[in-house]
């Protein structure tokens, strides 16, 4: 029997179909008392920036996920532009990814966009109807930035493949900057070459610093980091536009707009917030969860699709949340907490590739969502940062080597105890708990006290 | 008092934005003011190197770097200018005499007495009382006393009960520098000791029957155990180098009863250029992950810092677990034996992670028993090769201590760098000399002033909020030293460097709140008893008025001065993110704490923040 175990294991670990996994079988032991699948709706989304401008405008376009098949049925575009030009957009942009909102800048009206590729190819395709929509989305006058994620080789050799990007030519109010950010088996080879220099504590000091600066893992947090940094300076410091796209604009781009976001928007970085961030940039803007979480670190036959492209955002989020300790409403478990049940959960919100595919398996039907369990006040509880003070700035972390430590409550997390640091986290906690009490007590005290002085002036007045 | 205007201050990592300002020459410091009035005093006695570069279009770039990691970056208007306070810098930052040190010309206002009392604030014989010596095992020895033996020992020295001069003379005549075999530590509930001297003038086969003799009542003075350990702090290929020098390391077998060991720390030379090439990779603009790791890894300097916790540890798993005494040495036993010693106490007795017992830590291990300050730290025109920053390590090894062990210690990180701010200011007269006899000697007492009562005086900054003295869980740590547990000290290697590190303080807000918690405690107390005396009184009161009929009228502006309590009933949290900060120019360090709170995000950095928007 313990011959076949691991081989039971191993087929148990990946089961290959979706419907045969946990959450088709998890039976709730709490109450629902928000449903998680109707915390985040598009709509409510929507209402945000409609009170702010006029110039968006819901499109259902891909209700029946025909014009692009890993977007929402509904997405957020230029008000301007009809259903009819987006279908043709469609057609320009890779998967069908026509650029749509991402985020609003509700100080100065500035947006970022996200979309795929064009496929210009090699003879410099052009699409009228594409230029008129990110054209529609400038000011008089003002200029924008294309993002794109890809070096400017490879994005040159995306053209052999039907691929490309936008030729100033075509484009004259938009400048292109080319940020490198890496993708796939790059990025899935940096975590299992940080994983295994973490799991051997029996590296000396050289081999370890050796390993941890081989496997490029923080390279690829900076990488990211300061792409979002600049996406972030464009609309806040230059006050011009953006679009970002890579190839697919599913990976990078969505790590460029989400951080971004954590950067420039306060309400990102509530618990609320960040959920509907995940909601929005992530599941609903088609993240392959599927494909890019299926095995983590481990596993023995090469994965094609496996990246570790969101456990990367969260690492950054994480990055700046310590530079940031008390912007957050969330504290590292609320990550950590998120990053486990990307790759492993009872729940279905990281089931499937896309809406669509989520759509097919009736998730919404047939699984809970994590939301319904983690907006329980007594979850939220473990995830609310004690120091939270909600700071309406802009917060620009640094990049600097320096300042971009290991997240070890993730990679160093079973390989040394962290009972003193929690013991401390929990002392850290207990002052300012009993600093909220003692203020209570005195305000209590200090409106007795008056009390009893007006009543003594009142008995002494007649 | 020179000074020159126009001067742009290029602040290394913040942008390429520079400030443009005044900058003064004063006797002791180099003063820059810029535009908004903002102050940098740069301590002449820090000063490392000053270097002129080549003559640019805006005017003559002078670079200063500093003992404690500062690095700036002035651009002088016109040449000329430049060459004048690049010269008078060079001077300035290298002293011949000890008298013209600042130490002798500091005054912070205090008669004689109260100079005095601040030297006495730490008393070595209190210390070793509270360790439990002189005892039935340990006698104090006053074969020192004029400091004939050992002219880098102190004069008060403890030595096994039986010890007798002879013995003490031999074993001294058989140590490099005569530092003979005594007592470092002794751990009272084990009744064993941490002994120190330095190497055996052994070669390759001297023996001396007084220092085996010596070592032989160290272990006998353990009545628990009868074995002892000797380690050698310094890898065994150095040691064996010295033995053709007809020093080197104990003989197992000429020495009854001990059992011997190296720990491989390297020399003073190698920590030095390890730190350079640590200072070298921090210095690069727009450093990449990889060349920050790869700079990290080739300067060496965590392996050496995890090679010193390391056998610091093996001290105190030797006391603790098998409950054997240790003699520690290295080559002359005032570098790396003190690091060794004192770190390996601070493991295994909490009083050494008080703010008090870590100053008389310092005072035993390393300024009594002669680690050479001054020529270590560079404090006098002197010669390079004595430079290193031995001390600086073993700050850095308790910095790790405390970050693994953050309820451990009752001071903070603020005050670690601010020790190591002071070993190189001489400002103060604790580290200035290379031995107690040359402290005596250059008057010390009479004439400078003592750190330990002024940061005593500001215990306030060098608290840690979350220490639990009470808890008898960290009588003995037993850090991790697995290699992931070591890592880059940004707070004192970019001390600086505002942009590189958190924009908000976690430590400053739960440490205010702690301040802010005992006022409470305090107010509350006297509120309970303003409403006490005040229902007394009604009662009172009602007493009298049922007796008088009649009272005096109160005063019609204090019932209106209650209707304004409300309003000013408390400061909210918030309050607790900008109290602090504000300090006398004189603490270099303030500027550190004030700049470390700021909660508002500063403009991002072009060079480390985002890339330039180039297409």
């Amino acid at each position: 029997m313990s011959d076949c175990l691991p081989g039971v294991l191993g087929a148990l670990s990946t089961l290959d179909s979706i419907t045969l996994m946990y959450p088709f079988f998890y039976r709730p032991m709490f109450e629902v008392t928000e449903d998680g699948w109707h915390s985040f709706l598009p709509e409510q989304e929507f209402e945000l920036y409609s009170s702010a401008t006029g110039e968006w405008r819901l499109s259902y376009v891909n209700k029946e996920f025909a014009v692009c098949p890993s977007y929402p049925p509904i997405v957020i575009v230029p008000k301007s532009i009809d259903d009819e030009a987006l279908r043709k957009v469609a057609t320009f942009r890779h998967g069908g990814r026509f650029p749509v909102l991402s985020y609003y800048h509700q100080k100065n009206g500035m947006v970022i966009m996200r979309s795929g590729q064009p496929l210009t190819g090699t003879n410099g395709r052009r699409c009228k109807e594409d230029e008129k929509l990110i054209n529609a989305t400038l000011r008089v006058g003002k200029r924008g930035y294309v993002i794109d994620t890809r070096s400017l080789n490879v994005a040159q050799q995306a053209r052999a493949k039907g691929g490309g990007f936008e030729q100033e030519a075509h484009y004259p109010q938009w400048r292109r900057i080319h940020k490198s950010i890496e993708r796939y088996h790059i990025l899935q080879e940096s975590l299992i070459k940080l994983v295994e220099a973490c799991n051997d504590q029996t590296h000396n000091m050289d081999r370890w610093l050796s390993k941890l600066e081989a496997s490029n893992w923080l390279t690829h947090i900076k990488e990211i980091l300061t792409t979002a940094c600049l996406a972030a300076q464009c609309i806040d410091r230059e006050g011009a536009s953006v679009l970002i796209h890579g190839t697919e604009g599913t990976d990078s781009t969505l790590q460029v707009t989400s951080l971004a976001q954590i950067i420039l928007e306060p309400r990102s970085r509530t618990i609320r917030g960040f959920e509907a961030l995940i909601e929005r940039e992530w599941l609903q803007a088609g993240h392959p969860f599927q494909q890019r979480c299926a095995q983590s670190a481990y596993c023995n036959t090469k994965q094609k699709w496996e990246a570790p492209v969101f456990l990367l955002f969260l690492d950054c989020v994480w990055q700046i949340l310590r530079q940031f300790p008390c912007s957050f409403e969330f504290n590292e478990n609320f990550l950590i907490m998120l990053f486990e049940h990307a790759y492993a959960s009872q729940f279905g919100t990281f089931l499937g590739n896309s809406e669509s595919e989520r759509c097919k398996l009736k998730l919404q039907q047939k699984t809970m969502s994590l939301w319904s369990w983690v907006n329980q006040p007594s979850e939220l509880s473990k995830y609310t940062n004690p120091l939270f003070e909600a700071n309406n700035l802009v917060i620009w972390p640094s990049v600097a080597p320096q300042s971009l430590p290991l997240w070890e409550g993730i990679f160093l997390r079973w390989n040394r105890s962290s009972k003193y640091l929690d013991e401390a986290y929990e002392e850290m906690v207990n002052i300012i708990e009993y600093n909220k009490e003692l203020q209570a007590k005195v305000n209590i005290l200090r409106r007795q006290l008056a009390e009893l002085e007006t009543e003594d002036g009142m008995q002494e007045s007649p | 008092l020179t000074h020159i205007q126009n001067t742009e201050l290029e602040t290394y990592f913040t942008s390429n934005k520079s400030l443009t300002g005044t900058l003064y020459l004063t006797a002791t410091h180099l003063l820059f003011i810029d535009s908004h009035q903002k102050e940098t005093w740069i301590l002449h006695h820090h000063i490392a190197s000053v270097e002129k570069l080549a003559l640019t279009t805006s005017g003559c770039p002078l670079v200063i770097q500093c003992k404690n990691f500062r690095i700036v970056h002035f651009i002088v208007p016109r040449e000329r200018d430049c060459h004048d306070i690049y010269n008078s810098l060079l001077q300035l930052s290298k002293q011949a005499k000890y008298e013209d040190l600042y130490a002798f010309s500091y005054n912070p206002k205090q008669n004689d007495s109260e100079r005095l009392q601040g030297w006495q604030l730490i008393d070595l014989a209190e210390e070793y009382k509270r360790m439990g010596v002189p005892n039935s095992h340990w006698e104090l020895s006053d074969a020192n006393r004029e400091y004939k033996i050992c002219e880098t020992y102190p004069r008060e020295l403890y030595v096994p009960w039986t010890t007798s001069k002879p013995i003490i003379v031999g074993s001294s005549k058989f140590r490099s520098k005569g530092r003979f075999p005594v007592l470092s530590y002794y751990h009272k509930d084990k009744k064993a000791a941490i002994c120190r001297c330095s190497q055996p003038l052994s070669g390759f086969s001297a023996r001396c029957m007084e220092d085996e003799h010596l070592l032989q009542a160290i272990s006998k003075a353990n009545p628990v155990n009868r074995y002892m350990y000797v380690v050698d702090t310094r890898p065994k290929l150095n040691a064996m180098a010295n033995r053709a020098a007809g020093k080197g390391y104990e003989n197992e077998d000429n020495y009854s009863s001990i059992r011997f060991q190296f720990v491989g720390i390297e020399n003073i030379h190698v920590m030095r250029s390890s730190l350079q090439k640590l200072l070298e990779v921090n210095s690069t603009k727009g450093l990449s992950v990889n060349d920050f790791y790869s700079g990290l890894e080739s300067s060496g300097w965590l392996r050496h810092i995890k090679a010193v916790m390391d056998a610091a540890i093996f001290l105190a798993k030797a006391i603790m677990v098998e409950n054997a005494s240790v003699l520690v040495h290295c080559s002359d036993g005032w570098d790396r034996t003190s690091q060794v010693c004192s770190l390996g106490s601070l493991l295994l007795d909490s009083y050494y992670r008080t703010i008090k017992g870590f100053m008389v830590l310092i005072e035993k291990d390393w300024i009594s028993f002669g680690h050479k300050f001054s020529e270590r730290c560079g404090h006098l025109d002197g010669d390079p090769k004595e430079v290193s920053p031995v001390f600086t390590q073993f700050l850095e090894c308790v910095w790790h201590l405390t970050e693994q062990f953050p309820q451990a210690f009752e001071f903070n990180e603020a005050f670690l760098l601010q020790i190591h701010e002071h070993i190189h200011s001489c400002q103060f007269g604790n580290f200035l000399g290379n031995c107690q006899k040359e402290r005596e000697e250059l008057k010390l007492r009479e004439k400078t002033y003592s750190l330990w009562p002024f940061l005593l005086e500001d215990q306030k900054k060098y608290l840690n909020p979350l220490y639990s003295s009470k808890s008898h869980r960290f009588i003995v740590l037993e850090p991790n030293t697995v290699s992931f547990s070591f890592k880059f000290w940004r707070n004192m290697y970019h001390q600086f460097d505002r942009t590189l590190h958190p924009r908000q303080s976690v430590f400053n807000i739960i440490m205010n709140m702690n301040e802010q918690n005992k006022q409470l405690e305090k107010d509350i107390k006297d509120l309970e008893s303003k409403i006490k005396q005040r229902k007394n009184k009604q009662t009172d009161d009602i007493l009298t008025k049922e007796l008088l009929h009649s009272v005096h009228p109160e005063s019609p502006t204090f019932k209106t001065s209650l209707c304004f309590k409300e309003q000013t009933l408390l400061p909210v949290n918030d309050s607790l993110r900008t109290i602090e900060g504000s300090s006398p120019a004189d603490n270099r360090y303030s500027e550190y704490a004030e700049e470390f709170s700021k909660s508002e995000p500063a403009v991002v950095s072009l060079e480390y923040g985002v890339a330039r928007m180039t297409c």
